[in-house]
């Protein structure tokens, strides 16, 4: 990292002060990142324990395998917990993202009634804590007779998700000018090509990233799957957690790098939709 | 594109009502449409495979191999293996609130079973029909020994017995060169016996072990247990053993624990330990003193559909038969449950090695009988709830 | 919802006329029904799917169904009894009858469940009397005289009381039980013997790690907040990718890597000890205690924390400070007299979103806590799955609930006009 260049006016003191920050801030972003590369090493272990052997820090060939990666690609319990992880996912975002975005386009026309009220109730299933309502879907779920189904676990994710849809498609649409689409109509483009052809490509980033968001949800959940969830809706998250819990075996830091690196691809792509946002928008960035 | 006549200002909400809506109803119909297929498939998974409950690990393992493997060999019936019966009562009352049973056969323990089936939660099964006749050509209730089927009276009851197992202390040869422990007295002595101690996370065996190791004769155990007094008493003593426990919940861990060396000394059922030294070569001993035995075995839901019950119902008679019991035997070492069984295997040997001779390591052999403790299942179904809820409470404290 | 109906319709006055006036009206109406129609959807999907929940878990808190449902004889015949003294016979006899049809389906064991969780001891009682009257051929002459041969219990106040007390189709009890009390066995309310004093504990607990963690947050996060947002734009983006990716790891994935550093013979344990700093029999316990939860929770929290702390501090110009030194002062003294409070909204929004993620947190203290770092909603998970109190959970997740939307509504002033912002 090249020193950023210091103003003249400070003391040989500050000039400490300003390293001894520095190195403070570095260590946190490490505290923040480090433990989650250990595992990929790891993941390679030829061994099944969950520590570094002689060999592996000696760059040993042999100490390497992926008889992990191997394993996660044939136990059938793995196997079935990753497809039913995408089937639930992706339904449960389309719900969400077409419900929300819906939503979002009636917050923010001028003149919607209880504007206030209505998103504080619609953001609400982000922030009631999740084991609360893993608990209330469980009991009424029960009630309904939909636990240990597909359409329970897809319906909570829904619920999830949709917050996320809501608040980003909001936030895209209230930094979007009225005047785009006036201008549209007054160069005499019908509503509908105004909508599709200017106001739609504004705004569809933030769909992607909300519904983005809402996959992550989905993905990562497992409160939620853990209460109203059969053996059969098994997700990914749920079996590393039985994992985690009973029998750890080292499969699980195959699957956990694996899905960091679909982090990092998602986080990528997110990434690049805000800077086209930003480009289309003409806000530099 | 048509021109469009309609206002300016709604027609565009129409139109993004129109797309919108479409594609709303577009992922409504696809996932009723995956619902019902999925309904579709869930009614003939009821039976092409059987949704069953059991400990995981080596004792799962022998089920597998001595019921499941033949049972589908003969009748085309696969299983679905789930390790959840470490918290299997809980999970099946919920299951029955929420009206949705999932489980079609469940590996429980007797105390749990016989209060199941007095709430109404397992289904009848009646001794002598529903179960063969021993090889000796004794009926059922003859056959079991005096016990092992229960739940109801003579004639029905909710709870067949498959084997007998003891829950008892073993430890790692490797953290004690200089001697082992020998009893549940230097499981408590922490300082002869250095290191962690791998208990299971339930009142059951800590109570009595806590009581025994306080000086309570083996015998008094459970009328000490049954005052306040001495209820106080146990969870004193167990207080000592607090902040050297490691808490577990399935078989499998406490092996892997001693293993690892996580623990130096962990209760578990003899049979784990059993395999840990026999199948993977563990260098592990066993503390016969105080080991606990009790009865273990199958209960059915009550509430299942027809066809689920009738499989559920085939596959329970097919795994307590005579030889099946037997076979099971050779793959892990616990006591079969019908005295025709039993009387058969004097001479049966490990699945992986015939060297080792399984009678040499049954819980209920002369020898083992004599050092271990009767587990009392009418006292844990009167008082479990109670104690249950006091232990989670101090071990949350 | 009923107002935009009326405006929309228009009132009568107007009905008449087609004024301007009127027309605009009826305009404005139009527009806001479109725009409500278009957030109808999911209005009605998160009421029926999440808001009649959250309802239903309220009314079960306090909700008291079983001995109306399963005893109803023993219900009307005690409606019109005093509790002053032993009921007269026809109670004794609605008990046993009861009892009677209870055990023909076997549904006797659920009555005594739901009375043991309120008097210890009763299952017994009441498992007892159904076997014994349920076997019975013919009715006894006195059903008092008989209840009392099969348990003296029967001839002594607490469980008259206390089914008098479970006649109600609603209770208290559950919050009662939630701050560990209980009603004694002539129904005062008292608490519970100690060795069962639990949730104040817990409620406590919770409050002051969630606190702790997030003064932990606080400690690291600002400083790196400050330093990101001091640097020039493109670097600083790089290192929020750095901020933000774990916040976009799974929480599982997470925690694998923490239990892989951490457990006793983990990444970290390995290395303490290989570099002689302890010995091999000492190895400190870092998981499965207060500690595991408070550093993974630290770790998975941060990000939250230094996300508002950023944005505060982004829109801070440089100059402010440059002048203040500029002027004369210090730049420690700058930066606490004008850097500093400039930040407060931002302290304000990240400590309380820490602390509402953190009060309900279940899976991190579930997997990494061991016993000491068990929170609150590890508890409710435990009366939901384990011990089948659902009464007491959802009691608890009400109590949960409510403490959190306080909280929330305070984080909603703290950020202005109730909106909620992410990323």
């Amino acid at each position: 990292m090249k020193p950023k260049k210091l103003p003249g006016y400070l003391s040989p003191a500050e000039h400490g002060w300003f390293y001894l920050f520095r190195f403070y801030g570095i260590v946190v972003l490490f505290f923040l990142v480090v433990p989650l590369l250990v595992i990929i090493p790891l993941s390679f272990n030829a061994t099944p324990y969950f520590t570094f052997t002689k060999g592996m820090l000696e760059l040993q060939p042999s100490a390497y395998s992926l008889q992990w990666y191997a394993n996660f690609f044939t136990d059938p319990q793995w196997l079935l917990a990753l497809k039913n992880s995408f089937i639930v996912a992706p339904v449960a975002t389309l719900i969400a993202t077409v419900l929300g975005t819906l939503a979002a386009l009636g917050l923010t026309r001028p003149g919607m009634p209880f504007k206030t009220l209505i998103t504080s109730l619609l953001v609400l299933p982000m922030i009631v804590p999740l084991i609360i309502t893993a608990t209330a879907l469980f009991f009424y779920f029960s009630y309904l007779h939909i636990v240990d189904s597909y359409v329970g676990v897809i319906i909570a994710h829904a619920i999830l998700g949709t917050p996320f849809v809501v608040i980003t498609v909001t936030a895209t649409l209230e930094g979007l000018s009225p005047q785009y689409y006036r201008a549209a109509l007054s160069l005499g483009a019908s509503p509908r090509t105004a909508f599709f052809k200017v106001v739609m490509p504004l705004v569809l980033p933030g769909i992607i990233s909300g519904a983005l968001f809402a996959f992550m949800t989905s993905f990562d959940e497992v409160v939620i799957v853990l209460f109203i969830a059969g053996p059969d809706q098994k997700t990914l998250p749920l079996q590393m957690w039985t994992n985690l819990r009973y029998t750890i075996d080292p499969t699980i830091l195959a699957v956990a790098s694996l899905i960091l690196l679909l982090a990092v691809v998602l986080l990528g792509s997110l990434e690049l939709f805000r800077r086209r946002s930003e480009k289309i928008r003409g806000v530099s960035g | 594109m048509t021109k469009d006549p309609e206002d300016r200002s709604t027609g565009v909400s129409r139109r993004e009502l129109l797309a919108l809506g479409g594609a709303t109803a577009g992922v409504v119909s696809l996932s009723s449409l995956a619902t019902l297929i999925g309904a579709k498939r869930a009614a003939a998974a009821g039976v092409d495979k059987l949704n069953l409950v059991s400990w995981g690990g080596a004792y799962q393992t022998s089920q597998i191999e001595a019921y499941q493997k033949p049972y589908t060999d003969k009748y085309k019936v696969g299983f679905n293996n789930i390790e959840k019966s470490g918290n299997g009562p809980a999970l099946l009352t919920a299951q029955e609130q929420s009206g949705n049973i999932s489980w079609d056969i469940v590996d429980m323990l007797q105390a749990d079973a016989n209060r199941l089936y007095e709430q109404g939660m397992l289904e009848e099964i009646v001794w002598n029909t529903d179960l063969d006749k021993g090889s000796d050509g004794k009926p059922a209730w003859e056959d079991f020994t005096k016990g092992s089927l229960s739940g109801g009276d003579d004639k029905s009851g909710g709870f067949v017995s498959t084997i007998s197992y003891n829950t008892m202390f073993g430890y790692n040869k490797e953290a004690f060169p200089n001697g082992a422990p020998q009893t549940i007295k230097d499981v408590y002595d922490f300082e002869k016996f250095p290191g962690k101690r791998g208990l299971e996370k339930i009142p059951a065996g800590n109570l009595e072990w806590a009581l025994y190791a306080d000086g309570v004769d083996k015998d008094k155990i459970y009328d000490v247990l049954a005052t306040p007094e001495g209820v106080d008493k146990a969870f004193k003593k167990l207080d000592e053993m607090k902040p050297h426990a490691v808490w577990w919940s399935q078989g499998a861990q406490p092996p892997q624990m001693l293993a690892q060396k996580e623990v130096t000394i962990a209760s578990a059922y003899n049979g784990r330990i059993f395999n840990a030294i026999a199948s993977d070569n563990q260098p592990f001993g066993f503390i016969w003193d105080g080991g606990l035995y009790e009865w273990d075995g199958w209960v059915i839901p009550a509430g299942l559909p027809k066809d689920r019950l009738e499989e559920a119902k085939r596959f329970l008679r097919f795994s307590t038969t005579t030889q099946a019991l037997i076979d099971q035997a050779k793959y892990i070492a616990y006591s079969p449950a019908r005295q025709s069984s039993f009387a058969q295997m004097g001479d049966l040997t490990f699945s992986k090695n015939d060297k080792i001779k399984m009678m040499d390591y049954m819980p209920t052999s002369p020898d083992h009988l004599k050092s271990s403790i009767a587990k009392s299942a009418s006292f844990w179904s009167n008082y479990g709830p109670q104690l249950s809820e006091r232990f989670s409470s101090w071990l949350a404290s | 919802m009923c107002a935009d109906v009326t405006a929309a319709t228009g009132g009568p006055a107007e009905a008449g006329s087609s004024s301007l006036k009127a027309r605009l009206r009826k305009a404005e109406a139009k527009k806001r029904r479109g725009a409500f129609m278009l957030t109808l959807p999911l209005l009605i999907f998160v009421t029926v799917m999440f808001l009649v929940p959250l309802v239903g878990m309220i009314w079960l808190s306090v909700a008291n169904t079983t001995i109306p449902e399963y005893m109803p004889k023993t219900v009307s015949a005690l409606s019109t009894w005093d509790g002053k003294e032993l009921p007269p016979e026809k109670a004794y006899a609605a008990v046993a009858e009861d009892l009677q049809a209870a055990f023909k389906v076997r549904k006797f064991g659920v009555i005594a469940k739901n009375l043991n969780e309120q008097m210890p001891g009763t299952l017994g009682l009441i498992n007892k009397t159904s076997f014994r009257t349920g076997r019975l051929k013919t009715a006894p002459a006195n059903w008092k005289d008989e209840l009392t041969k099969i348990d003296k219990k029967w001839g002594e106040m607490p469980i008259w009381t206390l089914l008098k007390r479970q006649s109600a189709s609603w209770t208290p009890d559950y919050y009662l039980a939630a701050v560990d009390m209980e009603r004694g066995p002539d129904g005062s309310i008292q608490a519970v013997p100690p060795y069962q004093r639990i949730y104040v504990k817990l409620f406590i607990r919770t409050a002051w790690m969630s606190t702790l963690i997030t003064v932990l947050t606080l400690l690291l996060g600002y400083p790196l907040a400050y330093w990101i947002s001091r640097m020039p734009d493109n670097k600083a983006n790089l290192m929020m990718i750095a901020v933000l990716l774990p916040f976009w790891t799974s929480l599982l994935v997470r925690i694998t890597s923490w239990i892989v550093l951490l457990q006793s013979h983990g990444v970290v344990n390995s290395i303490l000890v290989g570099s002689g700093a302890v010995s091999d029999a000492n190895r400190p316990q870092l998981i499965n205690n207060e500690l595991g939860t408070i550093i993974v929770m630290t770790q998975v929290l941060l990000p939250f924390m230094v996300l508002p702390l950023y944005s505060t501090m982004k829109s801070i110009p440089d100059s402010y400070m440059r002048a203040a030194i500029s002027m004369g002062a210090h730049p420690w003294r700058a930066f606490w007299r004008v850097f500093a409070p400039l930040t407060v909204s931002g302290i304000g929004a990240g400590v309380l979103l820490v602390f509402i993620l953190s009060i309900g947190y279940y899976i991190t203290p579930e997997l990494v806590g061991g016993q000491s770092g068990q929170f609150i909603s590890n508890r409710i998970a435990y009366n939901v799955q384990q011990s089948l109190n659902w009464g007491l959970a959802a009691a608890l997740g009400t109590i949960l609930t409510a403490v959190t939307l306080i909280l929330f509504l305070l984080y909603g002033m703290i950020t202005g006009k109730g909106k909620v912002t992410i990323g």
